[in-house]
C-alpha cells in the first residue's frame, strides 16, 4: 500500500534558484526509504517539504491517499528527528516526549503510558528525569527518536541523525536504528544521509539525488551493481568507479572496448550494432580488478588487458591494499584484499570480469540507455 | 487605601491588561475564529498563521508608530508652525529665529566639544582598562567596579560630583576634593569650578566619561578577549614588545568594535541632558542642545523653537541612523 | 580558531618581566580608586552630621580631626547665682568632641586652655572645660545683649550616623522626604518594565521565526528607531496625551517608557531569538505546537537570559531617569514626584546641605546599585548581545 506519494514534486526559492524538479517518488508502508547524496543537493530540503516545514513549489505530495500540500506539519501524522537532536533544552527528557501528546490534549494516563513503552525499548528509563544537556550524544539521539516514536506517527523522518554521532557511536546507533524498524514492521520511515555505508546498510531501497533531480531509484545492492548512470556509480562504492574513456569496437551481446589508454575491455552489457564506434566509458569498480599473472591470463582467455602501468602510491590497509596507478585523467585505483608488498613501482597489468564491467554513454548505463535523440 | 497598595494595584492592572491581551486574542483565534478542527482544518491553520504575526506585532507596532515614529514627523511640523499665530504656517522663521540667539550657537558648539570629547575619552580609558585587567587575576573585580557608574542616574552622578567640585570660601576647610588638592598642592584660592567659563564643560563632561567608561570597557573587553590568541602569539614569537602588540595586532583586529562603542557613545551624548540640567542649568555658558530645548518647551513655551532645536538632534543623528539601517540590512541578507 | 578562555592566559610573556608587571597592578589600582573616589564620598558623607560635612572633607572623617572650628555664639538662659547673672550649656552636641584650646577673639583663638576662665570686659568671665560646657558670668543681667563669640579649636574622632536616612525616610512629610518619591519611582519602574518586554518579546519572535509579508522592512524599522532621541517625541507626545485624555500621570509615563524601551528591547530579543537553533522550533512545529504555543512553552524559557539582559536596562533607565518622567508625569500637585525629580528639587532649595543631598541621592542609587552587582552578568550580556556583531 503507498503511504507517501510524490509526484512532479519541485522547490525554488525565490523566483530563480530551483533546487529541486520533478521527483517523482511512491513510498510503501512499512518501507525504509534513505535519500543520499551529496551535501547541497537538497535531501533535507525534500524531507522538509514532506514534513510541511518547507513549501511546496509544484506537484502533489500525498500522504495516505490524501493530498497535503498545504497542510501544517502537525496535521500530516509525521514525526521527525533532526540532526541536531532537536531537544528542548529546558525540559527532560520525559517533558520532551510528553510534549506533543500534551499539545494533542492527551490524557495524563495515557501520556504516561505511552512514555513508560518508549522508554523501555530504548532502554531510557533511567534518565528520564534527566535535562538533555545531562545526557550523552547517543543518549540524545536516543531520545530524539523516542520523542518521535510516542506519537505514533505514519511516517518518521530522518535527518542525518547520526551526523553529530562519533563513528563508533555511528555504528552502534545505526544498529539500533535497524533494530528498532523491525520491531516496527509497519511503520513508514525516510532516512536521509550523505553517508553511503548508512543508506547501503539500513534502506530497503535508496533514492539518490543529484543534479535537483533523482538520480536512480532501488535497493541497495541493485545500485551497486548496476548503477543507471555514472553519478549513482561513482557515488556508491568506496573507492569510487574508476571511470576510463574508449569506444565501442564489437557489439553483440557482449560489447567490446578499445580504451583510450590502449587497453581492450569486455562486457556482459550487450550493444545493438547501431552503437559500433560509440564513445563511451568504461566502469570497473577497485575492487573487481585483477592483476595480471599467468593464471588469470589463461582464465580469461585473451592476453589483452584492460589497463597497464606503473604503481605508482600503494597504501595497505590490512584487509586491503589500494594501488594507484597514473592515468590520463587522474589515476586508477586498484582494490585488492589481503596484503601485497613490493608492488610499488612495478608495471602491472589489470584485467576485469566481463561481469563486473559497466558501459556509460553520455553518462548513462548502455544497460538502460534511451536514446533521447 | 494605601499609597503603597494603590501602587501594586496600578501595577497589576496595568500589567495584566497587556498579559490578557495577548492570551484573548490568540484564544480567539484558534478556538473561535479559526478554530483548528472541522472540516477546513488546513485552511483554518493555515490562516490563523497568517494573522497571528500581526497579533504579536500590533501592540509593538502601535507604540512605536505613536511615540517614535509619527512624533518624528510631527516635531518637524511644528518647528515650521507658529503656536502664538493660531497655528500659521511659517517656514523656517523658528529656525531662523533660533539662529539668531547666541544661547544656541553656545550650545551647538558645546554640544559638538561634548561629540569630540566624550566618546575619544571614554573609549580610549575603556580600551586600556580593558587591556590592563586582561591580565590581573583581580580584573574582574576591577572591572565590575568601573563598570559600576553606568547603574547611577545621571542626577545621582550631578550630585556625587559636585560634591567633588563644592567650592567653600577662602580660608575654611574645602569640603569639595578638587579643590582641597587644588588648594593644598597650589596654595592659591579656592575656585568655584562649575562657573569657569569653558573650563566647566570639561568638568560637566568629566561625569558623563566617568560612566560610559566602563560600557567602553566591557565591550572592548569581550572583543580583545575574542582576538585569536595564534596572531598574539605568532606576534611574541615574532619579537613584538607588548606596546607593538597591542597597537599594531590588537587594536587593528577590533576597529569595527571601537566603531560601535564610539557611535553608541556619540547617540548617548547627542541626547545628554539631565547632566546639564542637575549641575548648571546651561548657565555659565555651558548649555547644550538637549537642555537648551527643554528651557524652549518648558520655560520659554516656544513649541516653534523647541521643536526646531529637537530637529537639530535629529538632523546629528541622522547618518548613525542611516548607517545602522545600512549595516541590519547587510546582516539580514 | 582559539580563543582564550581565562585572562591569566596572557600573562605568559608580560608576566617575565615583574616590573612591568607591578606598573599594571599598581596604574590599575589607581584607576579603580580614582572611579570609587567620587561614589564613596556620598556614601560616607550620607552618614556623617551636618557639621562635620562642614567642617571638614569626608576623606579625613575616619580620622580623629583636631581642628579649628567655625565661631559659636553662646546662648542659654540666664539664671542668678550668688549675685551673679549666670548662662550655663555646652557648645558641642556631640559627647566625644575634645576642645583642645579656646579664645574669644579672632586674632587670639587658641588663648585659652581648656578649663581657664578668661575674663571679658565689663565684669564678664567665661569658662569652658576640655568637654565643651560653659559657664558665663555677668555682674548684670545681660538679656538682649548679644553674649560671646568663642573660637574653639577640638579634637573630634570619627562618627557615623543614621540620623539622615531617617529623616529622608521616615520623618513623615516634610518637604525633603524621598518616601514618597521612592514609591512612586517603583510604581513607575515596575509597569515600565514589564511592558515593553511583553510588547517586544512578542513582536521579537515574529520578526524572528514568522514568514509574514514587510518583515525585513519592520527589522529595518526597528533599527532606524533605535537611534531616534526622545527629544523629538517629548512635544508631540505631550500634545497627543492631551488630546486623548490621559494628560500627565502614571499610564502616560508608563506608555511613553514602553514606546522609548521597544525599539532596543526588539532588537536584543531578536538577535537573541533567531540565534535559537532553528531544529527546535520546528520540531515543535512538526509536534503540533502553534506560534503562540511555541512562544510561551519553547522560545521564552530559553530566552530568559536576553529577557533579563534587557529588563536590566530598562529597569535602570527608567528608574534613572529624569526628563520623561518630568515631562509626562509630575504635574503641579507634587503628588507624583520621582526620586531623581526629588534631588534636582533639593539642589534647588538645599543645594549647600550635603548631609540631605548626599543621603537622598544614595536613596535613589542604592536600588540600581544592588540589581547591577545581582544582575551584572546578564547586563554585560545584553550589551555585548546589542553592541558587538
Ligand atoms: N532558504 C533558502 N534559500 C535559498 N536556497 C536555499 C535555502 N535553503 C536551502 N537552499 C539551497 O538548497 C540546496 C539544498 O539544500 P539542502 O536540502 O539543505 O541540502 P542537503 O542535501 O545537504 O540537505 C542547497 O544548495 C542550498 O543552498
Ligand atoms: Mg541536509
Amino acid at each position: 500500500m503507498t503511504e507517501l506519494k510524490l509526484t512532479n514534486v519541485s522547490k525554488r526559492y525565490g523566483n530563480n534558484v530551483e533546487v529541486l524538479r520533478d521527483i517523482n517518488l511512491e513510498i510503501n508502508q512499512g518501507e525504509l526509504v534513505v535519500f543520499v547524496g551529496p551535501s547541497g543537493c537538497g535531501k533535507s530540503t525534500l524531507l522538509r517539504m514532506i514534513a510541511g516545514l518547507e513549501k511546496i513549489s509544484g506537484g502533489t505530495l500525498e500522504i495516505d491517499g490524501v493530498r497535503v500540500n498545504d497542510f501544517p506539519p502537525s496535521l500530516r501524522g509525521i514525526a521527525m528527528v533532526f540532526q541536531s537532536y532537536a531537544l528542548y533544552p529546558h525540559m527532560t527528557v520525559r517533558e520532551n516526549m510528553a510534549f506533543a501528546l500534551k499539545i494533542a490534549k492527551k490524557s495524563k494516563a495515557e501520556i504516561k503510558e505511552a512514555i513508560d513503552n518508549v522508554a523501555r525499548i530504548l532502554q531510557l528509563e533511567p534518565y528520564l528525569d534527566r535535562l538533555p544537556k545531562a545526557l550523552s550524544g547517543g543518549q540524545r539521539q536516543r531520545v530524539a527518536i523516542g520523542r518521535s516514536i510516542v506519537r505514533d506517527p505514519k511516517v518518521y523522518l530522518f535527518d542525518e541523525p547520526l551526523s553529530n554521532l562519533d563513528a563508533a557511536l555511528r555504528v552502534a546507533t545505526r544498529l539500533e536504528i535497524a533494530q528498532l524498524k523491525e520491531q516496527m514492521p509497519d511503520s513508514t520511515m525516510v532516512y536521509v544521509t550523505h553517508d553511503q555505508v548508512e543508506a547501503m546498510t539500513l534502506a530497503d531501497r535508496i533514492v539518490v539525488l543529484a543534479d535537483q533531480s533523482i538520480a536512480q531509484v532501488g535497493a541497495p545492492l541493485a545500485l551497486y551493481e548496476r548503477p543507471n548512470n555514472e553519478f549513482v556509480a561513482q557515488f556508491i562504492g568506496s573507492p569510487a568507479m574508476n571511470l576510463l574513456s574508449g569506444t565501442i569496437s564489437a557489439t553483440g551481446p557482449q560489447t567490446t572496448i578499445r580504451l583510450d589508454s590502449g587497453g581492450t575491455a569486455r562486457s556482459n552489457v550487450p550493444s545493438s550494432a547501431a552503437m559500433q564506434g560509440a564513445a563511451v566509458n568504461v566502469g570497473v569498480r577497485p575492487e573487481d580488478f585483477s592483476l595480471g599473472d599467468a593464471n588469470a591470463i589463461a582464465d580469461s582467455g585473451s592476453a589483452a588487458a584492460l589497463f597497464s602501468g606503473q604503481v605508482d602510491i600503494t597504501e595497505a590497509l590490512g584487509e586491503v591494499t589500494l594501488l594507484y596507478l597514473p592515468a590520463e585523467n587522474g589515476r586508477i585505483i586498484v582494490k585488492l584484499p589481503g596484503i601485497h608488498q613490493g608492488l610499488r613501482g612495478q608495471n602491472i597489468a589489470l584485467y576485469a570480469d566481463p561481469a563486473k564491467v559497466h558501459i556509460f554513454l553520455a553518462g548513462q548505463s548502455l544497460l538502460t540507455y534511451k536514446d533521447h535523440a | 487605601m494605601s499609597p503603597l497598595m494603590q501602587g501594586v494595584t496600578i501595577i497589576v492592572v496595568g500589567v495584566g491588561l497587556c498579559v490578557s491581551y495577548f492570551f484573548l486574542s490568540n484564544w480567539l483565534l484558534d478556538r473561535v475564529f479559526l478554530p483548528a478542527r472541522g472540516q477546513h482544518i488546513d485552511r483554518n491553520i493555515n490562516r490563523a498563521n497568517a494573522i497571528r504575526p500581526w497579533l504579536f506585532l500590533l501592540p509593538a507596532v502601535i507604540a512605536l508608530a505613536v511615540y517614535l515614529a509619527y512624533p518624528v514627523f510631527e516635531t518637524l511640523r511644528l518647528s515650521l508652525f507658529d503656536r502664538d499665530q493660531g497655528n500659521a504656517f511659517i517656514g523656517l522663521a523658528n529656525y531662523q529665529q533660533m539662529f539668531s540667539e547666541p544661547k544656541f550657537w553656545e550650545a551647538l558648539t558645546n554640544n559638538l566639544l561634548w561629540l569630540l570629547v566624550v566618546p575619544a575619552l571614554s573609549t580610549v580609558f575603556g580600551l586600556l582598562i580593558a587591556q590592563l585587567t586582561d591580565r590581573l587575576w583581580w580584573g574582574n573585580i576591577a572591572k565590575s567596579l568601573i563598570f559600576m557608574p553606568m547603574a547611577i542616574s545621571f542626577v545621582g552622578a550631578a550630585v556625587i560630583w559636585k560634591l567633588v567640585y563644592d567650592a567653600r570660601p577662602a580660608g575654611t576647610e574645602q569640603i569639595g576634593v578638587l579643590n582641597a588638592l587644588y588648594t593644598f598642592f597650589s596654595g592659591a584660592e579656592p575656585q568655584v569650578w562649575l562657573t569657569l567659563p569653558f573650563w566647566n564643560n570639561f568638568f560637566l563632561m568629566v561625569v558623563l566619561i566617568w560612566i560610559q567608561t566602563g560600557f567602553a570597557m566591557v565591550i572592548l573587553s569581550a572583543a580583545l578577549r575574542g582576538i585569536p590568541e595564534e596572531t598574539i602569539e605568532a606576534a611574541v614569537v615574532d619579537g613584538a614588545n607588548p606596546l607593538q602588540i597591542f597597537f599594531r595586532i590588537k587594536v587593528p583586529q577590533i576597529t569595527s568594535t571601537i566603531v560601535v562603542v564610539w557611535t553608541t557613545i556619540t547617540i548617548t551624548v547627542l541626547k545628554v541632558f539631565d547632566i546639564v540640567f542637575a549641575m548648571t542649568n546651561g548657565q555659565w555658558e555651558t548649555q547644550v542642545l538637549a537642555n537648551y530645548m527643554f528651557d524652549k518647551l518648558f520655560r520659554a513655551n516656544d513649541w516653534g523653537v523647541g521643536s526646531a532645536a529637537a530637529m537639530i538632534i535629529m538632523l546629528l543623528v541622522t547618518p548613525l541612523l542611516i548607517w545602522n539601517v545600512i549595516n541590519a540590512r547587510k546582516e539580514l541578507k | 580558531m582559539r580563543v582564550r578562555s581565562s585572562n591569566k592566559a596572557m600573562g605568559s610573556f608580560v608576566g617575565q618581566r615583574p616590573a612591568l608587571s607591578w606598573a599594571v597592578h599598581l596604574s590599575m589600582l589607581f584607576i579603580v580608586f580614582l572611579w570609587l573616589f567620587p561614589t564613596v564620598g556620598l556614601f560616607i558623607s550620607s552618614f556623617r552630621t551636618a557639621d562635620q560635612i562642614s567642617s571638614s572633607g569626608w576623606w579625613s572623617s575616619l580620622s580623629t580631626q583636631e581642628q579649628q572650628r567655625s565661631p559659636i555664639r553662646i546662648t542659654g538662659t540666664e539664671t542668678q547665682d550668688k549675685g551673679l547673672y549666670v548662662v550655663v550649656g555646652k557648645l558641642f552636641s556631640s559627647e566625644a568632641v575634645v576642645l583642645r584650646a579656646w579664645g574669644t577673639s579672632s586674632k587670639r583663638p587658641n588663648e585659652y586652655q581648656p578649663g581657664a576662665t578668661a575674663q571679658l570686659k565689663r565684669g564678664r568671665s567665661l569658662t569652658i572645660d576640655a568637654d565643651g560646657r560653659y559657664r558665663f558670668t555677668a555682674q548684670q543681667s545681660q538679656a538682649g545683649k548679644r553674649l560671646p563669640r568663642v573660637f574653639t579649636t577640638a579634637s573630634s574622632p570619627p562618627e557615623f550616623t543614621f540620623r539622615n536616612y531617617d529623616y529622608i525616610l521616615f520623618q513623615g512629610d516634610n518637604s525633603d522626604s524621598m518616601a514618597k518619591a521612592f514609591l512612586n519611582t517603583f510604581t513607575v519602574t515596575i509597569p515600565a518594565t514589564i511592558i515593553p518586554i511583553l510588547f517586544a518579546a512578542f513582536a521579537a519572535y515574529a520578526l524572528a521565526w514568522m514568514e509574514f509579508p514587510g518583515r525585513s522592512i519592520l527589522i529595518a524599522a526597528v533599527v532606524a528607531l533605535l537611534v531616534v532621541p526622545l527629544q523629538l517625541a517629548l512635544i508631540p507626545l505631550l500634545k497627543f496625551h492631551n488630546e486623548i485624555g490621559i494628560g500627565k500621570g502614571y499610564l502616560g509615563v508608563w506608555l511613553a517608557h514602553t514606546g522609548f524601551g521597544l525599539p532596543l528591547a526588539i532588537y536584543l530579543l531578536r538577535n537573541y531569538m533567531v540565534s535559537l537553533p532553528r531544529d527546535i522550533i520546528e520540531n515543535a512545529r512538526v509536534d503540533g505546537a502553534t506560534d503562540f504555543q511555541i512562544f510561551t512553552r519553547i522560545i521564552l524559557p530559553l530566552s530568559f537570559p536576553a529577557l533579563a539582559s534587557f529588563a536590566i536596562f530598562q529597569f535602570l533607565w527608567v528608574w534613572n531617569d529624569l526628563l520623561v518622567a518630568r515631562v509626562f508625569l509630575i504635574d503641579a500637585s507634587g503628588q507624583t514626584t520621582v526620586m531623581t525629580n526629588q534631588i534636582v528639587e533639593l539642589l534647588g532649595t538645599r543645594g549647600g546641605n550635603w548631609e540631605i543631598l548626599a543621603t537622598a541621592a544614595f536613596v535613589s542609587i542604592v536600588v540600581p546599585l544592588l540589581v547591577f552587582f545581582v544582575m551584572q552578568k546578564y547586563l554585560v550580556r545584553g550589551l555585548l548581545a546589542g553592541s558587538v556583531k
